[in-house]
Order: structure tokens, then sequence, then C-alpha cells
């Protein structure tokens, strides 16, 4: 079953349009990953999706339910989050106040001590820095704080937004990693992604993205082997 | 010494406004220039409940009630519908709406300036120092409640969602918080905190008039921008640095006639040298 579907979705930005209907969807337990060069649309397709760009037309369904009108705190709620673009971890608060925020709408005060307890098992070096203000923290340690954050309002579906843009190789194996790892423990992954080569390398299908329509789709491995996709993304 | 105290009084009620103005402008990023006016409308929301029931601790906490709402509802009928708009055009609300808070008192109470008269305590004599005791419970009822704010702030979802909202409004709706309630919230605390500014304020000048909260309106956003706005330290660091000056500048014949032009200079001086206030944060873009 689709836990998230997206029909005819088309975005403006005043009189442009930036998204030409696209429809695309992610089954539960899948990782889907939506490809594109910059400018293409992908992470307006994500900001839209959560309701961070009111100005949309078309339908978004997400667990049988119209959402496409729904106010973004409340998807939050319903289980959907992101990652977003460029981090957005609040740079001004601890690592620890972060991860606080991100159980923003969660009540159980022993679990989210649980919760933060793990992350900081899972991120090291979230542990050890636990009380430092965030903003001082290094690309990479800032994208785990970023993942770690999302982690903690226990999405069905979690969506990431170019999780490895301006980081180093070792800190981008991570990250893939990371995020391979937390889908095995049963979450629905939709990421959007420059970095063609790895997104493939861990997703079950893809969309390829281009000037606000969608070119071509498929199975991972499919588009891996396409001579399209091979020449336009991967470089090869 | 009579003079620090007085000073650090005065301070506090400039902190209390202070607060208003600089919480609002973290969260909702606009200037509201009709906060001066809430203290106005608490002014004589005291007086009118304390001429129908002659009871001060009533009047007090009705003027609490008065001004929360109509920050609320200010916030909600003005500056909600212009959420994404212009700065200039929120400015300009702003304004309108501090003129048609005047105005609508105008009209209830007139324009002569009215008295009131709240309990008087007297004074006490601490070490040798005459102190009114108005002056003293000024200082400690603001201290508290300066401390509780931060305390609120600080440790509570809510403040910590206030923070949250005040650096990145999209980042904390992803977080899941509903960031028109948090914004609703702030300006409920900040009309709050001049009600009690008010009732300071006429502990100290027990006359009203419809302009009432114009000047120490724009003492309270100079202190906020000294201290640097969107800061809460900063804001009570501004307000306390303000009545102080202002004190001891009128403590001494020879400056006080100019105390105002100091007070204001101090401003400009402080947006030459250093425009982020005192205890402004620099905002760093990361693009």
């Amino acid at each position: 079953m689709a836990l998230l579907e997206v029909k005819n979705l088309e975005v403006f930005y005043g009189m442009i349009q930036a998204i030409r209907g696209i429809s695309f969807e992610v089954n539960e337990g899948e990782i889907v990953t939506l490809i594109g060069a910059n400018g293409a649309g992908k992470t307006t397709t994500m900001q839209s999706i959560m309701g961070l760009i009111a100005n949309k037309k078309g339908t978004v369904i997400y667990n049988g339910q119209d959402i496409t009108k729904t106010p973004g705190h409340k998807i939050v709620r319903m289980g959907m989050t992101q990652v977003p673009e460029g981090r957005r971890i609040f740079q001004q608060l601890t690592v620890y106040d972060n991860l606080l925020m991100g159980a923003y709408t969660m009540a159980d005060k022993k679990q989210i001590q649980q919760d933060i307890d793990e992350i900081c098992t899972r991120f090291e070096i979230l542990g050890q820095r636990k009380n430092q203000i965030a903003g001082t923290l290094s690309g990479g340690e800032q994208q785990m704080l970023a993942m770690g954050r999302a982690m903690m309002s226990h999405p069905k579906l979690l969506m990431l937004d170019e999780p490895s843009m301006g980081l180093s190789p070792l800190f981008v194996d991570k990250v893939f990693d990371i995020i391979k790892d937390y889908h095995k423990s049963g979450t629905t992954i939709l990421l959007v992604e420059q970095n063609a080569k790895k997104a493939l390398s861990i997703a079950d299908r893809a969309y390829v993205l281009e000037t606000g329509e969608i070119s071509l789709s498929g199975g991972a491995d499919d588009l891996l082997n396409n001579e399209a996709v091979k020449k336009a993304y991967l470089g090869a | 010494m009579t003079t620090l105290i007085d000073g650090l009084s005065l301070g506090a009620i400039y902190s209390l406004i202070a607060l208003g103005y600089t919480m609002v402008y973290g969260i909702a990023k606009m200037l509201n220039f009709a906060h001066g006016d809430i203290i106005m409308v608490g002014a004589y929301t005291i007086l009118t409940t304390l001429n129908i029931t002659g009871n001060p601790y009533v009047a007090i906490a009705v003027s609490i009630v008065v001004c929360t709402v109509s920050g609320i509802v200010i916030e909600r009928l003005a500056y909600k519908p212009l959420r994404g708009a212009s700065p200039l055009a929120v400015l300009i609300t702003a304004i309108g709406v501090s003129f048609f808070l005047q105005s609508i008192a105008q009209l209830i109470y007139g324009s002569k300036s009215q008295s009131i008269s709240l309990p008087d305590f007297g004074k006490v004599s601490v070490g040798g120092l005459e102190i009114n005791v108005n002056t003293i419970i000024t200082l400690v009822v603001g201290g508290i409640i300066m401390a509780a704010l931060t305390v609120f702030v600080k440790k509570t979802n809510t403040g910590r969602a206030m923070q949250a909202v005040s650096e990145d409004k999209g980042a904390a709706l992803l977080m899941g918080v509903n960031v028109n309630r948090i914004i609703m919230i702030t300006f409920a605390i900040g009309s709050a905190l001049a009600a009690f500014a008010s009732l300071f304020y006429l502990m100290q000048i027990p006359s009203i008039t419809p302009t009432l909260g114009s000047m120490p309106g724009i003492k309270a956003f100079t202190a906020a921008v000294i201290g640097g706005i969107g800061s809460i330290p900063g804001a009570m660091l501004g307000g306390m640095l303000l009545g102080l000056i202002e004190k001891i500048c009128l403590s001494i014949p020879a400056i006080g006639p100019y105390t105002t032009a100091i007070e204001f200079s101090l401003l400009i001086i402080i947006l030459l040298v250093k425009p982020i206030g005192i205890l402004g944060k620099k905002v760093r873009e990361k693009v």
C-alpha cells in the first residue's frame, strides 16, 4: 500500500511554475529516491508536501488521508517528518535541546529520555557534545544532529533533503549508512539527492526530476544501468 | 544610593516593557509599536476597576487579563493577516494600531489627565536609607517575573519552541510546532508583562492620559535595542541600564534637563559601535 501518494502536484512561486504536475508514490517499507540536477524542483517538492509552501495544486495523500491542505505541524503528528535541506538545526540551542525539540510532539518523558540515550549511542559524537551549542558543530556533525532530531518524533515516513550536501566523503558514507540502518529498523524513507550514485545504491525505486517534471522512473538498479541516467547524473 | 535603587526600580519597569518588544521581535520578526499603548490600556483598566470595586488587587488582576486579551486580539486581527507581508506594511499597521488604541482611550476617557490613588505603603528605612516600599515592590516583583520568564523560556517545551520559532520557523514547523500558536502565546506574555509595567508605572506616577504609554514605550524600545533586540537577557540589561542612567542624570541638577537626550544619544552610540546591541547575537547566514 502506498504510504505517501503525490498526484499531479503543481507548485508556483508567484507567476513561475516550479513543479509541473508530478505524481509519485512511496510504499510502506521502501526507500524511494528523487534525483535530479540543481533547480529541478526536488526541494520544492519536499517542502510543498510538508506544507512549507502553500501555493500548490494537486493532491497529497498520506496513510490514506488527504493532507494537501493540512498544516505542516499536524503532518508531523501524523508520523511524517523531514530532515530539511541545509540541515537547519537550531544553532543557538544546545545539542540536547535540539533533540528535545525533535520530540516536541511526544508526551512520554521517559520515552523521550530513552530515545535521546539511543540517539546518543547511534551518533556517538552527539553524546559527547550533548551540552554544546549546536552552531559550533561541524557540518557533518550538524547533519547527524538534524537526522537524530528528526528520529525523535518516531516518524513512519522520514524524508531527507540532500543529506550529503557539503559533506566530506567520509561523512557522506556515514550518512548513507545511517539511512540504510534506520530504514532497517522499520521506517519508510523518501530521499532527495544530487548524489545520484549513492542514492540509487541504497534505494528500492527512483524518480528522476527534470525542470519540474518526472522524466524517468523505475527500480533503482535499472536506473543505475540506464544509459541516459548514467550520462546525465552518474558521470560515467 | 537611593538614586541607584530608584534607578533599578525604574529599570525594572523598562525591562518588563522591553521584554514585550524583544520577544515579539524575536519570534514574529516585527516591531510592535502598539506595545507601549498596552501599558495605557492596563492603566485605564486599573483605574476603572478600582473605581468600580475599590479593590486594588482585583484591579491588577483584571488589568492583567484585559492586557493579555488585547494583545492576543490585536495580533489576530491586525498582524496575523499580514504574515508574510513586507515588514514596512506590518510596521505601519503597528503604528496604526497604536493610534487606534490612543483614540479609543480618548473617546472613552477624554484627553484630560486623570489621577489614581493606589495604596501607598510609605517608606521603610534600610541601613539608614529611606526607601519607598513601592520601589522595593517594583524591584522585587519585577525581578521575580523576569526570573520566572527566563526559566520558562529555557526549561519548558513551549519556551524551547519559542526559541526554535525565533531562529527558524520552517524548521520549528518540521518539529510539529504550531508556529501561529507560539506567536499568539508570545503576544499574550508580552502584554501580560506590560500590565505589570503599567501597575508599577502608576505606583510612581499616578496620573493617566491616553498617550501615557508612548514615552515609556519608546524608552523601553530603546532599552531593547541597546540590550540587543531579540535577546531576552538583553532586554533586561538594557532596561536596567536605561533606568539607572535616567535616575542618575535626573539626580544631577546640571544635566537633569537633558536626561532624555542623553538616553537617546546612548542609543545612537550603541547603534554606531555595536549595532546588534550589547547582548545581541550575530545571525550567521549560511547558504
